[in-house]
């Protein structure tokens, strides 16, 4: 099962927004699937926003949209995308 | 075209980046609020949002709907009048625990006696974040606060266990962990007709967290996570919060009353007759 | 605009002052007041809750005087035109909320049967001594409007006057009765409806997203809108730009007070209303307002009938002050003699105005009841020494 779905397409993407970022680590806490992680980068205020470390786990279920403060990230099924 | 995040038509994008300090959970709460907005069968052009003052009162002023920021304590008897000078109107009230429930507290058990259809959506952070960090209604006992550096000493208000005394048909409690139940809660109030209570526990990292020693706001949000049971239709009488105790979630109450309007028009025409053209807004 | 007939008690009656300030409200077309019980204010809102089920209006009584203050705010910024009624201790309360129509722009009415007081004072009997609260009860800088009836007609007339000011200049508007106004009964004639000029809400004219709340186009006040038109617009009494968006600098701020305090000001001698007599040829002039004015008037005769030189003026609004005229009155080398209900609150405008050029006496009372003529007549006697 994890095979066949590694090989695949992943289903969903995340966008962000690293200038709104604020750096409280929400997203990266609460993303069912562990897509993402602090970058290295800085963003204009000095935060360090997410970045997609493993983007083939993500479903596009959006909690990380969800909880986002800011409304930096959000993430949506790659069905919506094309 | 890149895809555009789903709250932003509902936000005043040229007011973001807002005020509140990172990893507070007012941005968290403001995302829900437009989630269940967006689900609503009410259109756009009906809501109103009202504030009162504090760092949840700039709520409002975020919110891309007909909003008002309003003054301390009193965005209740303005969206009283909002509402009853036009009743096709959904008034909804984002305040926080201090605005609604000290200097506002005397509005909001009298709305909610009245059952004027409205929804109080109360953020409590357990203080007033916008002037440093003082104990509020609902500071748990021995928190320590800017006003009470010893500890609390005085009873916290349960906010569910209020609301439903003072007559709310409506009234759930989530913290901002709960984000999917939260949007579903707060759709479910706005679109329930009377008065509805969403209470959201929400971390206040800055004022609350950092003087009790709670983290930031990531690891105040873990621990809601780890300390909270649902409880859907749970006694209000059991579900007052302590500091650093359990915070029992849930749909509390869900009940039938009539509101203000619809005792108020059933009365008239009762006494005044077929004379009587009930009333549907001053306009 | 005409007024509405539904509203409008075409004819002659006996009525008392709060009577018919209740009838000047529902030909002014108001349709929304709150209130809270307080003597001598309370047969305003009784005689509104009876009369409002008919017309279509919505009476609430409020669990206090600040909700009171605050929901009708709420009213107007769903499309109503609205309305207040309380007395001292209420008028108290109602202070923050005065700022916040000041702020925002507002236009609501507030009507205070003056008793006496401080604090609970004396809850049945007249005094005059709220106006300058009424004036400058709430923090900050702002102009109000106030009128001061001396009769139940003028308390159903200058309601009318009031509301109409209110739409005008987007302001809140004081209505101070006094409590021997308020409950004096009179003959009040209520002309037919189309005898009754209305001032309609100036609505903008302007599409969804594209209007500004507080863009003026060079006139002193914008165009407002009403919740549920599409506009998402933004209210906040905090200081704010054109959009109505917060803005915490020094020139914001100017811009927002420079405007709401000079709309008035640039404004005052189309708002001031006087009623005058006798002041061409007279050496002193009676400044009064309210029921002191009736009592002035037998001072005036009696300072008359010893071939005194005197005039009356009588302030059916007491703010803005009438300062050009007071102004060309003492540099016209006039004395002036100021009776009114508290020791000495609209005296200190016409000392302010007059600056000592010529002589101005305060006929001090504690209120309670009305002077004795006697009293005022001295006073102008001494005016003339
Ligand atoms: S002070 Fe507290 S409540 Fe206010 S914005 Fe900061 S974290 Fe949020």
């Amino acid at each position: 099962m994890a095979e066949s779905k590694k090989s695949k397409e992943p289903r969903g993407k995340v966008f962000i927004n690293s200038e709104l970022c604020k750096g409280c680590g929400f997203c990266i806490e609460f993303c069912p699937t562990n897509v993402l992680e602090f970058s290295n980068t800085f963003n204009s205020k000095g935060y360090h926003p997410p970045a997609a470390a493993r983007p083939e786990n993500c479903t596009g279920c959006d909690l990380c949209g969800i909880y986002c403060p800011d409304f930096a990230i959000f993430g949506i099924l790659m069905k919506a995308v094309a | 075209m890149e895809p555009k995040n789903p709250v932003v038509d509902y936000l005043r994008m040229d007011r973001i980046p807002h005020i509140w300090c990172p990893g507070c959970g007012l941005g968290t709460v403001v995302n829900c609020f437009v989630r269940a907005i967006k689900t609503c069968d009410i259109p756009r052009d009906l809501i109103s949002v009202v504030s009162g003052i504090g760092c949840t009162g700039r709520m409002a002023g975020y919110l891309k709907l007909d909003s008002f920021h309003t003054t301390h304590g009193r965005p209740i008897p303005f969206a009283t009048g909002l509402k009853l000078a036009n009743p096709k109107l959904k008034v909804i009230v984002c305040s926080g625990d201090g605005d609604l429930f000290s200097i506002g507290g005397n509005h909001f058990i009298h709305a909610a006696r009245r059952n004027t259809d409205m929804t109080i959506i109360c953020v409590n952070n357990f203080t007033y974040g916008m002037t440093g960090g003082q104990v509020t209604p609902t500071t748990p006992i021995e928190a320590i606060a800017s006003t009470t550096p010893y500890g609390n000493t005085e009873e916290p208000f349960n906010l569910s266990h209020l609301a439903e005394s003072a007559g709310a048909v409506y009234v759930a409690r989530w913290t901002t962990f709960h984000v999917r139940q939260l949007i579903k809660s707060i759709k479910e109030a706005v679109q329930k007709s009377g008065f509805s209570f969403v209470e959201i526990i929400s971390p206040c990292p800055t004022l609350y967290g950092r003087r009790n020693k709670l983290g930031d706001g990531l690891e105040m949000m873990r621990a809601f996570k780890e300390k909270s049971t649902v409880r859907n239709g749970a006694d209000t009488r059991e579900v007052g919060l302590d500091f650093k105790g359990g915070i029992v979630c849930g749909k509390f109450i869900d009940r039938e009353r009539p509101t203000y309007l619809e005792r108020y028009n059933e009365r008239m025409t009762a006494r005044l007759g077929a004379s009587y053209k009930p009333y549907e807004g001053v306009l | 605009m005409k007024a509405d007939p539904k509203g409008v008690m075409t004819g002659a009656h006996f009525l008392d002052g709060d009577h018919a300030c209740c009838e000047g409200a529902l030909a002014a077309g108001c349709r929304f007041v709150a209130g809270y019980p307080i003597t001598p204010s309370t047969e305003v809102v009784e005689r509104i809750a009876a009369r409002f089920p008919a017309v279509g209006g919505m009476f609430i009584q409020m669990e206090d005087e600040i909700a009171s203050s605050i929901a009708i705010q709420g009213a107007v910024w769903a499309g109503a035109k609205a309305m207040t009624v309380t007395s001292g201790p209420g008028f108290s309360l109602m202070m923050e909320h005065i700022g916040l129509a000041a702020m925002l722009e507002t236009p609501c009415v507030f009507v205070n049967v003056q008793r006496g007081g401080p604090s609970t004072g004396l809850p049945t009997l007249p005094g005059q001594a709220d106006m300058m609260q009424a004036r400058w009860g709430s923090h900050g800088d702002y102009e109000v409007i106030a009128f001061c009836p001396n009769s139940p007609q003028e308390c159903f007339d200058l309601t009318i006057e009031a509301f109409n000011m209110a739409e005008i200049y987007r302001v809140p508007v004081m209505l101070m009765l006094d409590e021997c106004v308020g409950h004096m009964t009179e003959k009040v004639v209520i002309p037919e409806a189309d005898a009754i000029e209305i001032a309609e809400r100036r609505f903008t004219g302007a599409k969804p997203g594209e209007y500004l709340p507080y863009e003026t186009n060079g006139n002193w006040v914008p165009p407002m809108v009403k919740a549920g038109d599409g506009h998402y617009f933004h209210m906040t009494g905090l200081t704010h730009d054109e959009r109505g968006y917060p803005v915490m600098n020094a020139e914001a701020q100017e811009k927002c007070v420079h405007r709401i305090v000079n709309k008035i000001r640039e404004n005052a001698d189309a708002i001031v209303r006087l009623r005058e007599a006798e002041i061409e040829d007279a050496d002193v002039v009676v400044v009064s307002y309210g029921i002191t004015s009736r009592v002035a008037l037998k001072a005036i005769s009696m300072a008359q009938a010893e071939g005194i030189k005197v005039g009356h003026m009588r302030l059916v609004t007491a703010w803005p002050f009438p300062e050009n005229r007071i102004r060309r009155l003492a540099d016209q080398g006039k004395a002036f003699v100021m009776p009114e209900l508290n020791y000495g609150q609209m005296y200190l405008e016409l000392e302010r105005v007059v600056q000592g050029r010529t002589r101005s006496l305060l006929v001090p009372h504690g209120g309670g009841t009305v002077h004795d003529p006697e009293v005022i007549y001295r006073k102008i006697k001494e005016a003339v020494q």
